[in-house]
Parts: structure tokens; sequence; C-alpha cells
């Protein structure tokens, strides 16, 4: 039972970290119909913040709001240089577009900065653990919990008390009627990409926080299976990525943990397995998008 | 009077089609004017035209003596024109109130958005009732209210109904003609594209009359019901 307990924390502390990747692809997604594969670059370049911060020695606590800064930053210039010129273009287009961002990000990662990994400076605090109801939790997991609920509420309360906030739900549901109230094409998709790149940001520190180190190809593999969250939700369902970000933590580490060791190197198939099962029984995700037509500008 | 929307031989093309060509209309100051015609007549895709939703292939369109072809959709609320589009199309996953929020997304005084807030709760007292409710769980003619009070948020000079009545009760389409009335006296020019002819005749100032693309006749109600040009408008003899 404590064990069950200890990973359910684990649990949600990856999910969590997966949730705010896929609801950064799900805002671009829900608004322009674009799969942003780039957006592990962003992540990539949070962590890189975070390494040149400790190497110069910048607190911790100045170190992620540089962090986020950056992230954002570089999600809006994303959009207004590769992006933008493919708006009108076919979803594939801007698929390939996401593509070539990514990669281009990593070869200047990888030439200008280092191939190999990285160490990461944090602070010691991080690395610490607490007693809680008698099970032992990282400082870490903790934070990334607490983080994921901030922002969850955050994301919450933007999208339905704030004028822009409403306004891109407006234009994820009919981009041109929300045009046509004047809504500008252009603050919206910005919008919604300095918001990616925030939840970006957040999910680069916890996820840093978790490793210590940062490579160029970072941001891969946490978005492949954000995007697989996002898909497991209901691609475009703000709600939907947050549940199938969390339900594909809970598969993942319940299956490392729980799975015989024998069976341990299928764990990933098996993984996928449940999210292929979970999709025949539910198509359009768990949460499906209410406008599953994603209108384009 | 003073014009303030007209067009000038507009062409409006998807692809090899040519859905409008070569559209000429004035309408001044205070006017109901009412585009009539059978389906695919172009009626839509002149409203789309002229606020943006779809390129114009060629011709012009001026608004208060501004040349507004090809202008950003955007830019038409907060210059004081307005669509309320055909099949309402209302924020189905926002409240009541946010999609009237948004059609006051181009004020930037607080005092004025709640001033507009106050006119249309006025003119439809079920959205005040209905205000915490998402759009998509209101009735047809509770949306069609919705999507004419959101577009009436900006204060529009101009206001452009497309198909207002289309497939709302009796009962429903005679409050939505009343309402074109008391909007005049609210010094709102309206073009109407409508399928509910007589109706339309009975509120309109001026009409035209479109087959294929292109106007055919234009002018008074008593004087188009008394020509045989509305028949063959509608049965598509020509």
């Amino acid at each position: 039972m404590d064990i069950f307990l200890q990973q359910t924390v684990n649990a949600l502390a990856l999910g969590g970290t997966y949730a705010l990747l896929a609801l950064g692809l799900a805002v671009v997604f829900s608004i322009m119909g674009l799969i942003n594969f780039a957006h592990g670059e962003l992540m990539t370049i949070a962590g890189y913040v975070l390494m040149y911060c400790g190497i110069a020695g910048l607190s911790f606590v100045i170190a992620v709001p540089l962090a986020l800064l950056a992230s954002v930053v570089a999600a809006v210039l994303m959009e207004r240089i590769a992006f933008r010129p493919v708006r009108n273009g076919s979803g594939a287009t801007m698929l390939v577009t996401s593509f070539a961002v990514a990669m281009i990000l990593q070869v200047l990662f990888q030439n200008l900065i280092s191939t190999r990994s990285q160490p990461v400076l944090l602070p010691a605090m991080l690395s610490d653990s607490v007693h809680i109801m008698g099970m032992v939790i990282g400082v870490n997991k903790l934070a990334a919990i607490i983080a994921t609920v901030v922002m969850l509420v955050f994301l919450d309360w933007f999208m339905k008390h704030q004028k822009t906030g409403i306004a891109m739900r407006a234009a994820a549901e009919d981009f041109a009627v929300a045009r046509l109230m004047g809504i500008r094409a252009n603050t919206v998709i910005a919008g919604a990409f300095a918001l990616s790149g925030l939840l970006a940001g957040v999910a680069a520190v916890l996820w840093v926080s978790q490793r210590a180190s940062v490579d160029p190809l970072m941001g891969f593999m946490p978005v492949l299976k954000a995007f697989i969250a996002a898909i497991l939700g209901g691609l475009g369902s703000l709600r939907g990525a947050v549940a199938g970000g969390f339900l594909l933590g809970f598969i993942e580490i319940y299956l490392s943990a729980f799975l015989p060791p024998e069976m341990q190197e299928f764990r990933e198939p098996i993984g996928l397995g449940i999210v292929v099962l979970v999709l025949l029984f539910r198509p359009n995700g768990l949460i499906p998008s209410a406008t599953l037509k994603a209108e384009k500008v | 009077m003073q014009s303030l929307l007209s067009a000038n031989d507009l062409h409006v093309s998807y692809g090899a089609v040519e859905a409008v060509r070569g559209v000429s209309f004035d309408i001044r100051q205070g006017e109901i004017v009412a585009f009539l015609g059978a389906n695919g007549a172009g009626k839509s895709s002149i409203m789309n035209a002229i606020t943006g939703l779809v390129p114009t292939a060629s011709g012009q369109v001026m608004f208060e003596g501004r040349d507004i072809t090809g202008a950003a959709p955007e830019t038409l609320a907060p210059s004081g024109l307005t669509l309320s589009p055909e099949g309402r199309r209302v924020f189905g996953t926002l409240s009541v109130a946010d999609n009237l929020r948004m059609g006051a997304f181009a004020l930037n005084d607080k005092d004025a958005v709640e001033a507009a807030y106050a006119r249309v709760y006025e003119l439809f007292p079920i959205l005040l009732e209905r205000k915490d409710q998402y759009a998509g769980t209101l009735s047809g003619g509770q949306q069609q209210m919705l999507a004419v009070g959101r577009a009436l948020m900006s204060n529009p000079r101009v206001l452009l109904l497309d198909e207002p009545s289309l497939g709302l009760a009796p009962l429903i389409v005679d409050q939505i003609f009343d309402l074109i009335l008391k909007l005049r006296d609210q010094d709102v020019t309206l073009l109407v594209v409508e399928q509910n002819v007589a109706k339309t005749l009975q509120v309109a100032d001026r009409a035209y009359v479109l087959v294929n693309g292109e106007v055919v006749e234009q002018g008074k109600p008593a004087e188009l019901s008394a020509s045989g040009t509305m028949q063959d408008a509608y049965l598509g003899a020509n």
C-alpha cells in the first residue's frame, strides 16, 4: 500500500509535466490546427537558460523566471518567423514546418553549445525529501505537483475570465466569426504561442529538476509523450490534454513499478497498447473537443 | 442622402466558379435594404466579400467613403460594420454573456461596453435571463437573438444580417422582423439577406434581386412585387 501511494505521487508528478506539455500543444492546435513538434525545443531552450544561470552563479529564484521568459519569447518568435508565413497552408505544410524548426534548433544547440549532455546546477533543497503520512516524497516531486496545480488554476482563470483568454476560446471554436468581432488573428495566435511557451518553460524546469542535466535532444521524448497524451485526451481539447497527460503518467509509472521484472522490457509497448485500447473505445479521446473541426484563418 | 455602403462591379470566385459577377449596389444612411434570390444566387458571397471572409476577385467596396475592399475582417467591427452570419454561429462553448463580451471586443471603454450590454439585454430580455448559460444550450430562436445581439455589441452603424429567420418558428420569425424595424429606429442601417421574401418586402425600403450572381432587378418593394422578375428569380427561369 505504501509503495502504491508512493508511486501515485510519482505518477502525479510525471503526469503533471505531461499535462502541461500536452496543454501547450493543445492551446496552439485548437486555434490554428498546427501540431507544433518544435514545442520540445522550447523546453530545451529553457533548460539551457537554467544551465547558463547556474554557471553564472545566479540563484534558482532568478534562473526560473529567466528560463520561463526565454521559452515564451522563443515561442512568440517561432510563430512570427516560421509559422506565420505558412498559416494559410495545409495542416501537413505546418506540421513539416514544425519538424524543420525543431531540427534547425537541435543542430544549433549541438553546434553552438554541445552535443553532449550538460549538468545543470540545482539548489540542494530540490534533492531533499519530506515525510508526509509515512511516505518519503522528494521535494522535486512535490514541487512538480504544486507547480502543475498552480499552472492549471492560472490557465483556467485566464481562459474563463480574461478577455484575451475568452477570445482564444472563441477563436478556437470559430476563427472567422471571432475575427468578425474585431478579434485580431495575429494577437490570438501570438497569445496562444506565448501561453504554450510558458507551459513548455514550466515543464522544462520540472523536467530538468528531476534530471539535473540538459542535452540538445532533451525536448523530443517528453513532447512525443505529450502528443500521445493530447491524442489520448482528445486533440484540441484543453481539459482532454490535462486528463490525457495524467493518465499517461499513471500508466507509465504503474507499469514500471508493478510489472514483473521479466516483462519490464515490454513496458513501453504495453503502455502504448493501453493507449490504443482507450482510443478503440473512445476514438475522439477521453474529453473530445467541442469543435473537432479546427478551423483555420 | 449620403451613401454609407456601396459596391462597384464586385466579383467573387471560388476556384473556377464565379459566384458573384459584377454586382453594384448603394446603401444610404438609415435604409433597410434586402438582397433576395434563390439558393446559390450569390447573396451570402456578397456579405462575405464585404466583410473580408472571402477574397474579392475584382471590384470595389466602399464604407463611409473609405475603400474597404479586401480589408481584414477584424478591422471592420471597430470601424462600425458587422455581420450576423448565416447559421447564427454563436460560440457554443462560451456563456451567453461571454458571447456578448466578444461582440464588444472592439470597444475599449468600459462604460461603452456596459451600455452595449444594457441595450442588448433590453432588446432581448431572454438573453439576460440566460446570461450564464452556455450558448450551445439555447434554442434556435434564442441563438439567433444572441447572434444579432453579439453583432450589436460593437455599436455598428451598418449591420449585415445573413438569413436571420432561417429555420425559426413563425412566431420567432415575426419577432426578428419587428427587431429589424426597431433597429432602424435606433439609427442602424441594415442590409438583409433573406429567403422569407414576403416578410422581407414588408419591412425593406429597397431590394436587389439576384440571379446567378447578377442583379437582375432593383427597386422599392411595391415595384418589385408588380413585376414578374421575383417569381423568375426564385423559379430559376431567366
